[in-house]
């Protein structure tokens, strides 16, 4: 059995893992909630935007359109969001999985990283990262997210890459988090919804369809890339507080094992010593 | 004058800038001013940075907005713009700062690009000046 010094050393060392996986957990707690109500705040302007760019395209179904047009080229740029920061369970594997074990082939891949771990862990397995961009997730801009948006675009337009991914975290609730892939560029008519009631009204273009459905579809994908951005960072939290919660609890169970053992090697020790006082007592009386 | 009331809405990518009602409106497409009355034809225009004005009765209220589109229904016009700010928010020394900035690019205009560019930005500087004199 292990001496009551070495299990009283490894508890108080767990014990200050807990605290530290302790306030982690609340300090993820307390960004979840402020990137939370940041994405429901995005959402309007998201929603809308989809809804206008789904009825626009539902409308001009064989519009012939550089946004729409079938890829020319084999390469496909995907926007890949991460953390920066690690501790979050299988938030950033789980994202990182799902782009290499995809249908996507990895020599056609180019892909835009934003976060840290992302880009570490693409490196690692040869593909070819072509932008890195850490500082994105940490406050997540609309003025940024269209300059990364930009340069996806003019690869885009220069026919670099044919089809644009998008892969995030979507947010679904506070326990679960989904890594999801989605295909930005072209625009796949066919997947979108649009309500009857709004295709009836003929709506009217400024200064004409092409031009405003050049000027509408960046912002739409700008809009859906910072949208992901910020539920991305909902995401990162959510996954971190589950992760330091099951961490805080499971340091709890090996500290009430410790405990359990430590007091077993007092009390058995307290009997050895016990027995050899009355042993040697016996052996003065005689 | 009940019945040319239509509603407005404002969405920015952070939050949803205004939302309320309005007999007439006015802001700056790509071509050209225009007012909005109720019972509008439906049309999606792309906005330029400009000074939008939503009139309610007697009420008149002012936003700058930059860069967006706008789509108008019959009962509802909805702006969707990247940014948007009330006169109070608007940082008056930042915007004449900008507003230098842009018109000495354009005395030296290098190439059209950065013409467009610098165009583009004094338009934004001079609609946020424009603006910050209104008072809430």
């Amino acid at each position: 059995m292990a001496s009551m010094r070495d299990i009283k050393r490894r508890k108080s060392s767990i014990q200050s893992t807990q605290q530290i996986t302790n306030a982690m957990k609340l300090v993820s707690t307390v960004k979840l909630q402020k990137a939370r109500s940041r994405a429901e705040q995005t959402n309007p302007y998201f929603n809308y935007m989809y809804k206008t760019v789904a009825s626009m395209l539902a409308r001009s179904q064989n519009i012939d359109h550089k946004y729409l047009k079938e890829p020319e080229t084999n390469k496909k740029g995907v926007v890949v969001i991460t953390s920066n920061r690690g501790l979050a369970g299988g938030y950033n594997s789980n994202i990182v999985k799902l782009v290499a074990d995809g249908k996507l082939k990895k020599e056609d891949l180019e892909i835009y990283a934003v976060g840290n771990k992302g880009a570490e862990a693409f490196q690692r397995r040869g593909y070819s990262v072509k932008e890195s961009v850490p500082d994105l997730i940490e406050s997540p801009s609309y003025d940024e997210a269209a300059g990364l948006c930009s340069r996806v675009l003019e690869a885009y337009e220069n026919g670099e890459i044919g089809e644009i991914y998008l892969v995030y975290t979507h947010f679904k609730n506070t326990v679960s988090q989904v890594p999801t892939m989605i295909k930005l560029l072209p625009v796949d008519v066919s997947e979108i919804e649009v309500d009857e009631g709004d295709s009836e009204i003929r709506m009217n273009y400024e200064p004409n369809e092409i031009e405003a459905l050049d000027m509408i579809i960046p912002k739409y994908v700008t809009s859906l890339l910072y949208g992901a951005l910020v539920e991305a960072v909902a995401s990162e939290n959510g996954a971190r507080m589950t992760a330091m919660d099951s961490a805080t609890s499971n340091a709890e169970d090996i500290i009430s094992d410790l405990s359990l053992k430590y007091n077993r090697a007092r009390q058995s020790s307290i009997t050895q010593e016990l027995t050899e006082i009355i042993a040697g007592a016996n052996a003065v009386e005689q | 004058m009940a019945d040319n009331i239509f509603k407005v809405e404002i969405i920015t990518p952070d939050r949803v800038f205004y939302t309320g009602q309005a007999d007439f409106i006015e802001l700056t497409t790509v071509k050209g001013e225009m007012g909005v009355y109720k019972n509008h034809i439906p049309l999606t225009a792309p906005i330029v940075p400009c000074k939008v004005s939503i009139y309610e009765g007697e009420e008149e209220r002012v936003a700058a907005v930059h860069s967006g589109f706008v789509e108008i229904l019959q009962d509802k016009v909805t702006v969707l713009a990247e940014v948007a700010e009330w006169p109070g928010e608007i940082d008056i020394n930042r915007a004449q700062a900008a507003r230098e900035r842009a018109e000495e690019r354009l005395k030296d205009h290098a190439n059209e690009i950065d013409v467009k560019r610098a165009e583009y930005a004094l338009r934004k500087a001079l609609t946020r000046i424009d603006v910050s004199d209104y008072k809430e």
